[in-house]
């Protein structure tokens, strides 16, 4: 009897540890993580005439990542993200072409607060409202946006846009090249600082709210949470980002036009994230590296193709896959440690 | 007549012509949303290929314009219970995330296919001759096209609103929108009916599709420009409610045609701001439940 | 001496129909009342209205004192106040301690945190063990929610009710879809609440009643019918015409 009873003891002690270190060990950096990073930086040495692709797809990395928060993590379904980057975009092109200030780290940080004052300002109102009034709510707000900016193209340049632009060297030191290189380096930097901080919010209590409202936000209120305002700071700290990418967008392009509030843009980034996985940080890596590349590949030969192509895929992740890539590899990666078991 | 007034006789008029439009393709899409909370952003397509069957009859087949409305209708919601059945059915449980997802993937291959089939240029109709020109309305000569539309348009709203509040069908409808739980209850086949409500919507859909062709003109991306549009009479409208979905209908065509009369450049924003007023004020819509 | 929780005069109707109907309700420092009424007394609705998720249309629902009847579900639940759900209402695609750190994480205020690792806190993982302890659900710390025998989700429901620390604590039929091989968990752990904290419970089964409760108020038709001790309760001829008609088997769903 005695026996019995200590070793049920010592299992319960057993069970315990595993469940405290399992927590207090989460947020540490796996080896894997490094890998995005690795193959980031490879790309510059093995295409190094891809570059300012490259630089495209590293904003649409940062595009996803920002609405992986909200959407992934948070759970809010938004038909309006391209607000966010549009507004960033904007901020960093018109402080360009009308007011002569092209210092690019500046511009990145007038972009974030920008965004991030709209995203406040509208989260407050319209998070308050799920389902379909907002997604329509979001919506018809990045197209009134959209709209206000085509009111006053003189100043914005309407859907011709404010073309050559030009920016000041990076830190005063690093100046733009025909290839693109130290802008695809600059957003590659930029990247890891905003992911850096992503993912300390992902990782922190602050996070494990946001998958508590995601999982189950009436119990979240029965225990207290003050949801709204969990959910107005995701909001605008997701906006930010998206501003910083729109930022990006601006100065690596050079170029920026009212087609960045497009609705399209939004359903994009949606797809992006939706194929790389939602909820788990490097779905927007892998997501948006994949369906930038396949659509690079797929429109050159034929835009119509891409699209049947894009559509495609959409069903048919949605009825195999819905967790995305990285969610059938982690099936796969179940799958093969099961068979080892066995 | 003043000039304002002979102003806002062309917008009402003008204004009542594309609120039919507006309610025909939509009014489908908030009974089927209302009814299954299934979210189908693939309604826009319905609408776009009645369009392309319709110029595909009367061009290259030589029907008359009103007829092949009337098959491009009856042929659009057969096909759409084949989806209904095969792919729509197994996401009636799934996230409104998955089901936005799914039928947008739908609509774009369908956009690919009417680029491939018809090119990207938009296509027009051969209209009859009572079709073309203006019709004397008493005081003023109005185009007969629309005339046409705001007469169907009421036509159709009378049989609709007939079916749906006189009829045993009608009913089942209603109840299984406001409750389907109990609907199923009291022995109610909400499948049957939600298949049914489907199929008439799309047709509904694809008539509107048909009758844009000249009012707005038919390209491939008719199926997302205008997919926007229906969505917002929807939830504007509250969703399952034919009375909402009119009434949203007729706001939102009446101020999109004003604004866009008066204001030209600025006008496209005034529908999205009638929109996000009363989505704030009321947010189930109109005549939406909470 | 201040009740934990008072309820006044709380009206309520859903259009034309009256579903509370001028209740009163006290409960003491301690208490443990049982809430029962036949199906549709309206027993669940009165908790939504002391819990904050209906509003009534007229009377007050005080805690230590304050009013909190113009407060929020939140709000109320940081002041003390703490519920389980009918059906469980639980993040069903965490593992049980996310659960229970969640609520502590939310008690204590530690989610306002966005940049300490939540892994950090040793303290919140402590003592969410302690309250996993207490219900027998170590075993199943890491498992995921949905994983659990519906049972053992019950238990989660509880826990994450107490792992509030609260000072009134209301039970709605805790045992309720329970398989009875298991039921005796859940009224082993309601037997040996903390005797500072305010229950009350709303409950069908008679047995776990009248070995439960030191004080029953039974509601039929949204109006407090009559109040007592559970022998007065028993004895009360009227109480079991109420009853009378009405099935009393265990597992009942509408309160």
């Amino acid at each position: 009897m005695a026996a019995s009873n200590t070793t049920v003891q010592a299992a319960h002690e057993i069970a315990r540890k595993r469940a405290a270190e399992c927590l207090l060990e989460r947020h540490r950096f796996g080896w894997a993580e490094a890998l995005p990073w690795l193959l980031a930086v490879t790309a510059f040495f093995v295409f190094p005439d891809r570059m300012t692709f490259g630089s495209q797809v590293l904003v649409m990395v940062m595009f996803a990542l920002s609405l992986d928060l909200i959407l992934g993590y948070a759970g809010i379904v938004t038909l309006g993200h391209a607000a966010f980057f549009g507004v960033g975009a904007y901020t960093v092109g018109l402080a360009a072409a009308r007011l002569q200030w092209t210092e690019p780290i500046s511009g990145l940080f007038a972009a974030a607060i920008a965004a991030a004052i709209v995203g406040f300002i509208t989260g407050w109102f319209l998070l308050r409202y799920r389902g379909l009034t907002l997604l329509m709510l979001t919506l018809a707000t990045a197209i009134m946006l959209q709209e206000t900016g085509n009111l006053r193209s003189d100043i914005s340049g309407g859907y011709d846009g404010l073309p050559g632009l030009t920016f000041k060297p990076l830190l005063g030191v690093f100046d733009y090249d025909l290839y693109g290189h130290t802008y695809y380096l600059y957003a590659l930097a930029v990247l890891a600082v905003v992911f850096f901080f992503v993912r300390r919010i992902v990782y922190s209590p602050f996070g494990q709210a946001l998958t508590g409202i995601r999982e189950n936000v009436l119990r979240m209120h029965a225990i207290g949470s003050p949801v709204h305002w969990r959910l107005v700071m995701v909001y605008t700290i997701a906006a930010a980002i998206a501003g910083v990418a729109g930022a990006l967008f601006t100065q690596t392009n050079a170029y920026v036009t009212l087609t960045v509030f497009d609705f399209d843009n939004s359903a994009k980034v949606m797809v992006m994230l939706i194929l790389g996985g939602t909820g788990r940080l490097y779905g927007a890596f892998v997501g948006a590296t994949v369906y930038m590349v396949l659509e690079d590949y797929f429109s050159k030969l034929s835009p119509t193709f891409w699209q049947f192509g894009i559509g495609l895929v959409l069903v048919l992740a949605v009825l195999f896959a819905p967790r995305g890539l990285l969610g059938l590899l982690e099936r796969a990666g179940q799958y093969f440690t099961e068979k080892k078991r066995s | 007549m003043p000039h304002f007034a002979i102003v806002a006789v062309s917008i009402l008029f003008d204004g009542l012509a594309y609120a039919m439009f507006l309610f025909i393709t939509s009014v489908g899409l908030s009974i089927t949303m209302g009814l299954m909370g299934f979210v189908n952003l693939a309604h826009g397509a319905f609408a776009m290929a009645g369009g392309y069957l319709v110029v595909t009859l009367t061009r290259t087949l030589g029907v008359g314009f009103v007829p092949s409305l009337v098959i491009a209708a009856l042929v659009v919601g057969a096909v759409s219970v084949v989806f209904e059945r095969v792919l729509y059915r197994r996401l009636y449980k799934s996230t409104d995330l998955e089901q936005v997802l799914l039928t947008i993937g739908l609509a774009f291959m369908a956009i690919a296919t009417a680029t491939f089939l018809y090119g990207p240029i938009p296509k027009s109709v051969p209209l009859p001759d009572w079709l073309q020109g203006d019709v004397n309305l008493g005081f003023r000569y109005f185009p007969s096209y629309r005339a046409f539309l705001i007469v169907l348009g009421a036509a159709l709203i009378a049989v609709l609103w007939y079916a749906f509040e006189r009829t045993n069908i009608g009913a089942k409808i209603r109840a299984a929108v406001d409750n389907r739980r109990m609907a199923e209850s009291v022995g109610i086949n909400v499948d049957r009916l939600f298949t049914l409500t489907f199929a008439v919507g799309s047709g509904l859909a694809a008539l509107g599709g048909g009758l844009a062709i000249q009012l707005l003109g038919l390209s491939p991306s008719f199926a997302v420009l205008y997919l926007v549009l229906f969505l917002i009479v929807v939830a504007v409208g509250g969703l399952g409610s034919l009375k909402g979905t009119l009434l949203a209908a007729l706001v939102l065509g009446v101020f999109d045609t004003a604004g866009k009369y008066l204001l030209a450049d600025a006008g496209g924003f005034f529908i999205y701001a009638v929109t996000v007023a009363v989505l704030l004020i009321k947010p189930a819509g109109f005549y939406g439940r909470e | 001496m201040t009740a934990a929780l008072q309820v006044e005069g709380l009206n309520r109707a859903f259009g034309a129909l009256p579903v509370t109907r001028d209740v009163n309700l006290t409960l003491e420092r301690g208490a443990r009342r049982a809430l029962i009424g036949p199906n549709g007394a309206g027993k669940t609705t009165l908790v939504n209205l002391i819990t904050g998720v209906l509003k009534p249309h007229s009377g007050r629902v005080l805690l230590d004192g304050h009013d909190i009847t113009g407060t929020n579900q939140a709000d109320r639940a940081r002041r003390g106040l703490a519920r389980t759900f009918q059906i469980n209402q639980l993040f069903r695609g965490l593992t049980v301690i996310e659960n229970l750190c969640m609520t502590i994480g939310e008690r204590d205020g530690h989610c306002n945190n966005m940049w300490r690792s939540a892994g950090s806190r040793r303290g919140v993982i402590d003592e969410a063990l302690n309250h996993l302890d207490s219900l027998r659900l170590t075993d199943d710390a890491l498992k995921l929610v949905r994983e659990l025998p519906y049972g053992r989700q019950r238990l989660v429901e509880i826990a994450i009710a107490l792992a509030q620390t609260p000072r009134v604590l209301l039970l709605d039929e805790p045992a309720a879809g329970v398989p009875s091989s298991e039921s005796h968990l859940i009224l082993d752990v309601v037997a040996a609440l903390d005797p500072d904290i305010a229950v009350l419970i709303i409950e069908h089964d008679m047995d776990v009643v009248f070995r439960f409760a030191k004080e029953i108020t039974v509601l039929v038709q949204g109006a407090v019918f009559t109040q007592g001790t559970p022998s007065e309760i028993m004895n009360n001829e009227q109480v079991r015409a109420v009853y009378l008609g009405q099935d009393s088997h265990r597992g009942g769903r509408h309160g």
